[in-house]
C-alpha cells in the first residue's frame, strides 16, 4: 500500500538524484534522517515500503530506485535508474556517438570475458575497429576516466569492470543484448560478471564471488550445488559492512 | 533558513535582463510559439486521453531533469520544439502538471527566470535542514569557488568590478590566467559557464578602455543561494555577528518568508 509522498520522501529522492547510487547502510541512515528532519513517523524496517512509495510516483517518468548487489563486496546498493531506454542511449545526453560506441565495445569485452574484466590495453586495441570517428589513445583514456567518474565503470589496476550502478541499471539491456553470453549466478539468479565457474564441463554453473563466500561459509568441503563436484576455487571471506559505510 | 524564490510572474528585474553576456541563441526565436488561450487548451484536452496527457507531461519532466542536471536553463522554444511538439495547443496545461510533479514528487520548484525569453530552471523547494545529511554527496569544487565569488559580490553591495574577482581567486590560489588542475580554463568557467548557468552576470561597463566588466548575481543564484546563509558564514569566518554588516543583513532578511520576492526594493544592489 503506497502512502502519500511527503517531504521525507522528496529529500530521499533528491539525495538519490545527486548521489546516483548508495549502499544499503547509507540508505537506512538516509531514510532515518529524512524522516527525522521532516518529523515523519520512522519505522526502521520499513525502508522498502518507503522506497515503494517513491517508486510509485516515479513510474510515470520511467525512473525507479532499484536494488542490486555489488560484485566486489557483496553489499546491497540502491540506485536511481532510468527504465525508459532499452539501449545505452540513456547515456546519450552525456556522451558523443563514438564514445558510446567505445563503451559498447568495452561492454562486449567485459560480458564475454571469463573474469568480468577488460584491460585498458584491450579497450585501447578495440578502437581500431570503430566505425564512428576513431579515438586517439589520450581520448580513450580520458573517456574511461569519465566513465569511472560517472559511475558506469570501475577501475582497479588497469582493469575495468562494470560498476554496481551500471549492472543495476543495465541488467535488462544486457540480458537482452547478450543472451547467449551473459552469465547468471546460480545462487541469486542475477547477471554475473566477476564470478567463479564450476570446472565440471557438463555443469559449468557460475556463482558471484560474494555469493560463493556466503554459500560455502563454514563448509569444510565445498561442493558444487548443481553437480556435487568438488568446488576447486578459493572461497573468499564474507565481507562485513563497515559501521561507517558511506558513499 | 529560507531561500529566496522568484515568483513566476514578471517583476522589476527586467532592469537586469538585457545587458547580460548571454550566449547567442542558435534556435528559432520564441516568437513562433504563441501561448494558446484557456478555451483552446480546454478544447485541446478534450481531444486527448488522460494517458496521452500524462505521457507528455512525463516527457517534459524527464527533459527538464536532464537539462537541470547540467544546470542549464530550459528555453520554452526548445521545450515546445523537441518535447511538446504536437501537444503545443495544450502547452500551459502540460507545464502546469509538470510543475505539480516537480513539487509533489521531487520537491523542486519550476521557476521562470527570464520572462522575455521564457526560460526556466528547477530550484530546490525543500527547507535547508539543521542537521547535515548522513550521505555525503559528491561535492562539486566548482560550487565552492562559485560561492566564494557570490559572497564577495554580495558583501560588496551586489556588483563588483571584475578585477576584484580575479584578485580574490588569485588569493585562493586559482589564477585566472593559468590553466588550473581542477577547473581548467578558469576565466572561461567564470565568465562563460557560470553565466550560462545563470549563476553570475558578466556585464560590460560602458566607456571603459580597456574594456572592463562587472559581476553580479545571476537569476539562479538569486533563486538558489541564501544570502542569509552567506552572511552567517561570513560571521563565523570573521567571528562577528552577522548583524554588524547592517546593509547586507537588511538585504538578506528584508524579504518575507514566502515566495513573494519584494520587487520594489533596491535590494538588488
Amino acid at each position: 500500500m503506497s502512502r502519500q509522498m511527503g517531504e521525507s520522501h522528496r529529500r530521499f529522492l533528491q539525495t538519490m538524484m545527486v548521489s546516483g547510487v548508495i549502499d544499503e547502510q547509507a540508505a537506512k541512515a538516509l531514510y532515518q534522517y529524512c524522516c527525522e528532519t521532516h518529523r515523519t513517523q520512522y519505522a526502521p524496517d520499513k525502508l522498502e515500503d518507503f522506497i515503494d512509495t517513491i517508486n510509485s510516483r516515479l513510474q510515470p517518468m520511467f525512473m525507479q530506485i532499484r536494488k542490486g548487489m555489488s560484485e566486489n563486496n557483496g553489499l546491497q546498493y540502491y540506485a536511481l535508474v532510468n527504465m525508459a531506454e532499452t539501449d545505452i542511449t540513456r547515456m546519450s545526453s552525456d556522451y558523443a556517438d563514438n564514445e558510446l560506441e567505445l563503451f559498447r565495445k568495452t561492454l562486449d569485452l567485459i560480458v564475454c570475458s571469463e573474469d568480468g574484466k577488460a584491460s585498458s590495453t584491450d579497450i585501447l586495441n578495440s578502437t581500431d575497429s570503430m566505425t564512428t570517428r576513431k579515438m586517439k589513445k589520450s581520448e580513450t583514456e580520458h573517456l574511461l576516466s569519465r566513465l569511472v567518474h560517472d559511475k558506469w565503470l570501475s577501475e582497479k589496476r588497469g582493469e575495468y569492470t562494470l560498476s554496481t550502478r551500471c549492472i543495476i541499471e543495465m541488467e535488462p539491456y544486457i540480458r537482452t543484448m547478450y543472451q547467449d553470453h551473459v552469465k547468471v549466478c546460480h545462487i541469486c539468479r542475477n547477471i554475473a560478471f566477476q564470478c567463479q565457474i564450476c570446472e565440471n564441463p557438463t555443469c559449468g554453473i557460475k556463482i558471484h564471488n560474494p555469493c560463493v563466500a556466503r554459500y560455502f561459509k563454514g563448509k569444510s568441503e565445498p561442493r558444487c550445488p548443481s553437480c556435487d563436484d568438488f568446488w576447486p576455487h578459493e572461497i573468499p571471506e564474507v565481507k562485513r559492512p563497515h559501521s561507517q559505510s558511506r558513499r | 533558513m529560507t531561500q529566496r524564490k522568484r515568483p513566476s510572474s514578471t517583476q522589476s528585474s527586467s532592469q537586469r535582463r538585457h545587458t547580460g553576456n548571454l550566449v547567442a541563441q542558435d534556435e528559432d526565436d520564441d516568437a513562433t510559439f504563441t501561448q494558446p488561450s484557456t478555451s483552446q487548451v480546454q478544447r485541446g484536452l478534450e481531444k486527448l486521453t488522460p494517458a496521452q496527457v500524462d505521457q507528455k507531461t512525463a516527457e517534459v519532466v524527464q527533459y527538464f531533469l536532464v537539462k537541470d542536471q547540467k544546470k542549464m536553463p530550459v528555453r520554452r522554444a526548445d521545450l515546445v520544439k523537441h518535447v511538446v511538439k504536437d501537444y503545443r495547443n495544450i502547452y500551459p496545461e502540460i507545464l502546469k502538471r509538470a510543475a505539480r510533479t516537480f513539487d509533489q514528487v521531487f520537491g523542486l520548484k519550476l521557476v521562470e527566470i527570464d520572462p522575455k525569453n521564457k526560460m526556466y530552471i528547477l530550484v530546490n523547494n525543500l527547507e535547508t535542514p539543521d542537521k547535515a545529511s548522513p550521505v555525503r554527496s559528491p561535492s562539486n569544487p566548482k560550487m565552492g569557488l562559485l560561492l566564494a565569488i557570490l559572497s564577495v559580490i554580495f558583501m560588496k553591495g551586489g556588483v563588483v568590478r571584475e578585477n576584484l574577482i580575479w584578485n580574490t581567486l588569485r588569493k585562493l590560489r586559482v589564477d585566472p590566467g593559468e590553466k588550473h588542475e581542477e577547473f581548467g580554463d578558469v576565466r572561461k568557467m567564470v565568465t562563460d559557464e557560470f553565466v550560462r548557468q545563470r549563476y553570475l552576470e558578466y556585464v560590460r561597463i560602458p566607456h571603459t578602455e580597456p574594456i572592463e566588466h562587472e559581476f553580479r548575481w545571476g537569476q539562479r543564484a538569486d533563486a538558489e543561494v541564501s544570502k542569509a546563509k552567506i552572511l552567517e558564514f561570513m560571521g563565523e569566518l570573521h567571528e562577528q555577528d552577522p548583524k554588524t554588516w547592517t546593509q547586507q543583513y537588511r538585504q538578506a532578511h528584508s524579504l518575507p518568508n514566502s515566495s513573494q520576492a519584494s520587487t520594489s526594493s533596491s535590494s538588488q544592489r
